[in-house]
């Protein structure tokens, strides 16, 4: 397997949070992981990005050359990353604020992570993990990584067993490391998780 | 389990892991890591931390505790490693261990703050004034970032000589799982140079300037006699598929990671392609390199610049094979399928 | 017959390298015989600058270090911080301190580092052949003011301890000459004074001490002497500039 996964949103919607947690996730379930940020000048005022590779072999660059997937935490960061994508990305776009009525080339996953994390996990700063969640769910669904696609069919399901995809449950162990130092936040965070998991089909 | 974490605050974790008594720093990015994470560990641990006025007070402040024996450091990136090139200098004429990292950005100038490695020559061939060298490392990792920073002080103290670490913005930035599995380092070798105050023995001066006839030229003479030292025992590197290799890629740092993947892709097409990762760029590795020159072999030097270790490379292959390059600078970072495209092409 | 007066142990037996009539070999004994009475000198490590007094070292009888242009604040403060146990001072002349190294002299003092500077001011640049200084006065003929220091085209003479004692972390600040008996008197007494606050802990102190250069000036020792009394202190005057040791 090969990940290249961008997430990018405002600074403040916790995309590189976003990153480090999918990141340890990879590392729970013995993968190779790398976490890159945006930077610097770059971070200020504009919109934020994290990238993490999961590989199960080394990593060579930890910068995206060609992305598979991408969390679109607002439309800046879906127009942004968009043009790199190609069909058999995954991309989740947080349809709370980002409008569904244009054209995309793109199938995308619309995902109202702000609301879900609003309304139902009571705390509108899990929205990010809401997001990973949904993630999760739709990498499992789709394989869409032309590197492992290009060993299997075309639409094929990706089997669990193998480790080739991160799992749901690497991500909720993460979440007890990440917050290991405010255990407080580990629950919800895992719920979180779980909600975006949920809301993908 | 292994910890996801910075490679600059690997390097901070392996410093401190060293002993590090010491750390002075600027703020600049893309190394500002390194001074926070410092500011805070270094204080709670009742050791010294002080952001100096400057990256030139920085790097002289680190030439003071190193004078009483102390292990101390700095880090900046690029243009405030210009800076500090007068103390580096100086130590290197006084003798004095100490760790200066340089987590390169874009340059000339200010440049930009994405990684990059166009600070080879300055690195390795001198810097600053003088008939000196550097200890060079370049850890391309942030494992490595833990463990060369470790290693330094050893390094440092053993012959007196000032390492570098040459890094870049994106080894600094990124986030990598890192093993902590080094022990803190207590016991340090008596030192009979450094100054403590004269108790007990007759005082002692630390100095470069001699102008008295022949002393500066016999003085030289022991430097390169240690470099010589150096160079025959600290040679590192890393190969990877060199054996039946026919393009051999020479790359440090963040390109060697990228030029592995492209050597991995272009095995998967029948091309025999290997890599040479210098580990330290001075002293060179240039004895394997001469070794794996051999007819019809290619060597290919890939650098985030526009051609530094490049001459390294060729000063070592000697003629004997041909050494193309391929990089860039100020931004850019090769890829793994220009790599690939430069392979197929040397391999026609 | 009794030995009343004797070399202090913290110098050395070496001949002194300064020219005839010049102010360091005093202000060096003057050194020597403070860190003597206070029981310094196994504890001293002493930073030397660039300038005429580059080969301090070669001189005083205590650890000493070299330091690059202008940076002994700098590497001072390596030192003390790493060292607190230890009794640090820099030794250096009006180019080090108050041109090249001025950024480094006023954030050390800034910080209040607890060390101690020893600044020997001759108004110009000694060792390398008598350039203007920034200390160089009004109208005052070097090597680079041919036409005497013009304000327009060189600007004015620096009173660095004036300058520092606007800064909170400064401690004790005095400037002194060595012209007569009576002014190396008190020169000695604000030295020692100032090796007391480090000792006590209580922060950064500086000593500036009004000197001679008859070579570089053209002038006699004699006429140095005078040239100093009547010229020189009436742009430097004399006295504690900031005393907060007893706060």
């Amino acid at each position: 397997m090969y990940d290249e996964i961008i997430i990018a949103g405002f600074g403040g919607q916790g995309v590189l949070l976003a990153g480090t947690l999918i990141a340890q996730a990879a590392i729970e379930q013995g993968l190779h992981t790398t976490w890159f940020p945006s930077y610097g000048a770059e971070m200020r005022g504009g919109t934020a990005n994290s990238t993490v590779i999961v590989s199960d072999d080394e990593i060579g660059s930890p910068i995206a050359f060609n992305p598979n997937a991408l969390i679109a935490l607002n439309e800046p960061s879906l127009n942004k990353f968009m043009p790199r994508m190609t069909e058999s990305s995954v991309i989740i776009a947080n349809s709370s604020i980002i409008p569904q009525n244009k054209e995309y080339r793109i199938k995308l996953y619309f995902v109202p992570v702000t609301d879900i994390a609003d309304k139902e996990i009571k705390n509108v700063k899990t929205a990010n993990l809401v997001a990973v969640g949904a993630l999760i769910k739709a990498l499992e669904i789709n394989c869409a990584n032309p590197r492992r696609r290009s060993a299997g069919k075309e639409g094929d399901i990706c089997e669990l067993e193998d480790a080739k995809v991160l799992t749901l449950q690497s991500a909720l162990s993460a979440c007890e490391k990440a917050f290991s130092s405010k255990p407080e936040f580990v629950e919800i965070n895992k719920k979180a998780i779980q909600a975006g998991y949920n809301f993908v089909k | 389990m292994k910890k996801l974490i910075k490679g600059n605050i690997a390097l901070c974790e392996g410093a401190i892991a060293a002993g590090l008594h010491a750390y002075f720093g600027y703020p600049i990015t893309p190394q500002n890591e390194i001074p926070a994470y410092m500011s805070k560990k270094m204080v709670e641990l009742k050791r010294v931390f002080v952001q100096a006025e400057s990256e030139i007070a920085a790097a002289n402040m680190v030439l003071g505790a190193a004078v009483t024996g102390k292990r101390a450091m700095t880090s900046s990136s690029s243009p405030g490693i210009s800076l500090k090139q007068e103390a580096i200098s100086y130590m290197a004429g006084l003798q004095l261990p100490s760790l200066i990292v340089n987590v390169q950005r874009g340059g000339p100038g200010l440049g930009n703050i994405s990684g990059s490695q166009s600070d080879y020559f300055q690195a390795v061939k001198g810097g600053g004034h003088g008939d000196y060298r550097l200890i060079v490392l370049s850890p391309n990792s942030a494992q490595e970032m833990y463990e060369f920073a470790y290693d330094s002080f050893d390094l440092a103290e053993k012959y007196r000589s000032p390492v570098m670490i040459l890094t870049d913005g994106i080894i600094g930035q990124m986030m990598e799982p890192v093993e902590f599995n080094k022990s803190e380092k207590k016991d340090f070798n008596d030192k009979n140079w450094v100054l403590t105050g004269c108790k007990g023995r007759q005082p002692r001066s630390v100095q470069s300037l001699l102008m008295k006839d022949g002393v500066l030229e016999k003085h030289n003479i022991n430097l390169q006699e240690k470099y010589k030292i150096i160079a025959k025992n600290e040679v590192k590197y890393e190969t990877f598929m060199t054996d039946d290799a026919e393009i051999i890629i020479t790359a440090y740092g963040i390109s060697s990671r990228i030029a592995k993947s492209a050597i991995k892709l272009a095995r998967k097409e029948g091309i025999k392609a290997g890599l040479l990762r210098p580990k330290t760029l001075w002293p060179f590795p240039s004895q394997i390199i001469d070794s794996l020159a051999k007819k019809g072999t290619k060597f290919l030097s890939v650098e985030l610049s526009h051609g530094q270790m490049i001459e390294d490379v060729k000063l070592a292959v000697n003629g004997k094979a041909p050494v193309e390059f391929l990089g860039k600078a100020g931004g850019g970072i090769v890829t793994e399928q220009e790599i690939l495209v430069k392979i197929k092409e040397m391999a026609k | 017959m009794e030995k009343i007066l004797s070399k202090p142990e913290s110098l050395k037996d070496s001949v002194l390298s300064y020219c005839p009539g010049c102010g360091h070999g005093i202000i060096h004994r003057l050194v020597a015989e403070c860190v003597d009475e206070l029981n310094l000198r196994e504890k001293t490590i002493a930073v030397a600058p660039v300038g005429c007094a580059v080969f301090a070292y070669d001189y005083f009888n205590f650890d000493t270090t070299e330091a690059p242009h202008g940076r002994p604040p700098a590497v001072a403060t390596g030192i003390k911080r790493t060292n607190p146990d230890k009794f640090v001072f820099t030794y250096q002349g009006d180019g080090d301190i108050a041109a090249i190294g001025m950024a480094e002299t006023i954030h050390a003092a800034n910080r209040g580092e607890n060390i101690t500077i020893i600044f020997v001011n001759n108004a110009n640049y000694g060792m390398t052949g008598g350039q203007m200084a920034p200390t160089t006065l009004i109208g005052q003929v070097t090597e680079t003011t041919p036409f005497g220091r013009d304000p327009k085209r060189e600007g004015y003479p620096i009173h660095l301890c004036e300058l520092l004692a606007t800064l909170e972390g400064t401690t004790y600040l005095e400037r002194v000459s060595i012209y007569n008996p009576q002014n190396i008197i008190k020169a000695k007494k604000a030295i020692k004074k100032a090796f007391q606050c480090q000792l006590d802990g209580k922060g950064f102190s500086l000593v500036e001490v009004i000197s001679n250069c008859p070579v570089d000036w053209g002038m006699t020792p004699l006429d140095s002497i005078k040239w100093t009394e009547e010229t020189f202190i009436k742009t430097f005057p004399l006295g504690v500039i900031k005393d907060k040791t007893n706060v």
